[in-house]
């Protein structure tokens, strides 16, 4: 029986010819990945190691990008101690205001992520690289104390679920549509401790922007990784980043999966996640209107220049509904500077949104967009879980960006369609 | 070594933003965390809880994000043990890593009811719920992680130089 991507990529960091699912190994590391909520416990951790150096400060990545600008003296402390470690380490990946952007969209963009490459990372949605054809994964502040003092991580060999895509999603219709539409099939824990497998002429035709939020989400259905073979699409976003050298992996055609799921873009309609799990997707026109207090458009998942401006495109010439706040957050400083030059912020400025730094603030009921008791939210992030966006009577509905401008400007969940675009 | 406790019991999947909210995340002392624990599901936890208590839920517990300070929380607040159908993948690593023992068993995850008392023996797998009496057998570790386990967590297992 041979191997799937994922079991291949692991095989190889581990020295081994071939691994099998259930088998336990330990790997070596090409990036573990930290931030400013994540990284300070395992600095902590760290302490209580006998060997207190990194094993390559090339191979390391921290980045502030939670709580910053810190919004407390709390965070700006966990900051510092990120800073401090950083520097008396001479870690060469080190992004504090200013460089910073949200971890997932900033890793690939600065060529830190490449195919084949093996990497942890202390937050959840490490999972996004999988779009590159790199096996990643979120793990826990101790295993990225490990990880940073050995450079090494111990792995149960994932068995894999694959996902055949046929067809080309419609207009309006994106790859956070395709992932919402997945989940809502099987259930957040759907692919418990498995890797999710994208294959077929449908991922071919996915652009990347696509396959990073779809990757991203991957650990909604309680994924391990997810995952994208490399085509020329794949090489061009490399080369444009100036990735480290590829190394390319194939899933052998015998490979094993647990079960395999066809879907067929074409019918797939934007789709919205009511609260409080991401498993909830129902089609935009099915559902009675929910009027909304919040959009907020930007995240690990949503926040990249497709995605901007798709809002754009739907926001222009309109105004941000009187009784809805509008939050846009450019993933990156570079999709920022991108979005300016393109126009896309004069036109956010001028629907009536605020436009911010890079940040995860929001996403996770952090700062920058807190919600109260019995508010809505339109949101392109990844979780609707009860209290994650603030008080714990809030409420989240997770859709593309799309739908979160139409709905901006709507003052309900609605579509660009629905709206006569 | 048994764990033995009154159970706080809860449904399918716990997250990890109820077990301790975001809003608390900048606080980076298991003591500080512990007095958050739970919050968002059960606000009277924290007032509850005793040292030895077990925490019984059903499947995906802990799944969202990868915070240690989800596990280190429960570890904190004096929780000997977490039952449960099945763990979200992070919140098993990391449980195991940082020494909070955690039991797979559907059965028993079904059948123990809040308030019950239950014991959890961890070397033969059996949990007993002493309130009804019922015995059922937890997933045993792989070897490997029993390791890990045994060596007290990840951090002595590396200092082992095992890593």
């Amino acid at each position: 029986m041979g191997m799937t991507m994922s079991q291949k990529i692991l095989a190889s960091h581990a020295g081994l010819e071939k691994v099998e699912a259930g088998q336990l190994i330990e790997a070596n590391l090409d990036l573990v990945l930290g931030n400013d909520i994540t990284s300070p416990v395992a600095i902590n951790v760290m302490k209580g190691m006998k060997k207190q150096t990194v094993f390559d400060k090339d191979k390391i990545a921290l980045v502030m990008d939670h709580f910053v600008p810190n919004k407390d003296i709390k965070s700006a402390e966990n900051c510092k101690c990120c800073r401090s470690f950083a520097c008396e380490n001479s870690i060469s990946h080190f992004y504090d205001v200013g460089k910073m952007g949200i971890e997932h969209a900033l890793l690939p963009e600065q060529g830190l992520v490449t195919a084949g490459d093996l990497v942890i990372g202390a937050d959840s949605h490490t999972c996004t690289y999988g779009a590159l054809g790199a096996f990643s994964t979120g793990v826990g502040s101790t295993d990225m104390a490990a990880g940073m003092v050995t450079g090494k991580a111990w792995f149960k060999v994932p068995k894999a679920i694959r996902f055949e895509l046929k067809g080309k999603t419609g207009k309006w219709v994106s790859g956070k549509d395709v992932i919402l539409n997945i989940i809502g099939k099987i259930g957040v824990d759907g692919a418990l401790y498995e890797s999710m497998e994208f294959t077929g002429e449908g991922a071919g035709s996915l652009s990347m922007d696509d396959r990073f939020t779809i990757c991203n989400m991957a650990i909604e259905a309680g994924g391990k990784n997810g995952i994208f073979p490399v085509d020329e699409k794949t090489k061009q976003y490399m080369e444009i980043h100036g990735s480290r050298p590829a190394r390319i992996f194939e899933a052998d055609p015998d490979a094993e999966y647990e079960r395999v799921i066809t879907l067929d873009l074409s019918e797939i309609r934007p789709t919205v996640a009511f609260p409080h799990l991401p498993e909830n997707a129902k089609e935009i026109g099915t559902f009675g209107k929910i009027e909304i207090d919040q959009a907020v458009i930007g995240s690990c998942t949503n926040g990249r220049i497709s995605d901007l401006r798709t809002a754009a495109e739907v926001m222009k010439g309109k105004k941000v509904n009187t009784h809805v706040r509008c939050i846009v957050i450019p993933a990156t400083q570079s999709i920022y500077l991108q979005a300016l030059q393109e126009g896309l912020i004069e036109t956010f400025v001028e629907a009536g949104a605020v436009v911010s730094t890079p940040t995860c603030g929001p996403c996770l009921g952090g700062y920058m967009g807190v919600l109260a008791a019995g508010e809505k939210c339109i949101s392109t992030t990844n979780r609707n879980f009860v209290g994650r966006m603030g008080h714990v009577d809030s409420e989240v509905y997770l859709s593309d960006p799309a739908v979160a401008a139409a709905s901006a400007v709507s003052g309900y969940i609605t579509s660009p369609e629905e709206m006569g675009l | 070594m048994k764990a033995r406790g009154h159970v706080f019991k809860y449904g399918e999947n716990v997250d990890t933003d109820v077990i301790i909210p975001a809003r608390y995340l900048n606080a980076t002392t298991g003591e500080e965390l512990a007095r958050h624990c739970m919050e968002d599901i059960d606000a009277d936890f924290v007032k509850r809880v005793k040292p030895g208590d077990i925490i019984v839920a059903r499947k995906n517990f802990g799944c969202g994000s990868s915070r240690e300070h989800a596990p280190l929380a429960i570890k904190s607040a004096g929780v000997s043990c977490v039952i449960a159908d099945t763990f979200a993948r992070i919140f098993y690593r990391n449980a195991i890593n940082i020494g909070l023992p955690i039991v797979e068993c559907p059965e028993a995850a079904e059948a123990i009811a809040m308030g019950d008392e239950a014991e959890v023996d961890f070397d033969t797998g059996i949990i007993t719920d002493l309130t009804t009496g019922k015995n059922f057998r937890g997933q045993p570790f792989p070897e490997f992680m029993q390791k890990i386990i045994c060596a007290g967590g990840l951090v002595p297992y590396v200092n082992s130089e095992k890593m």
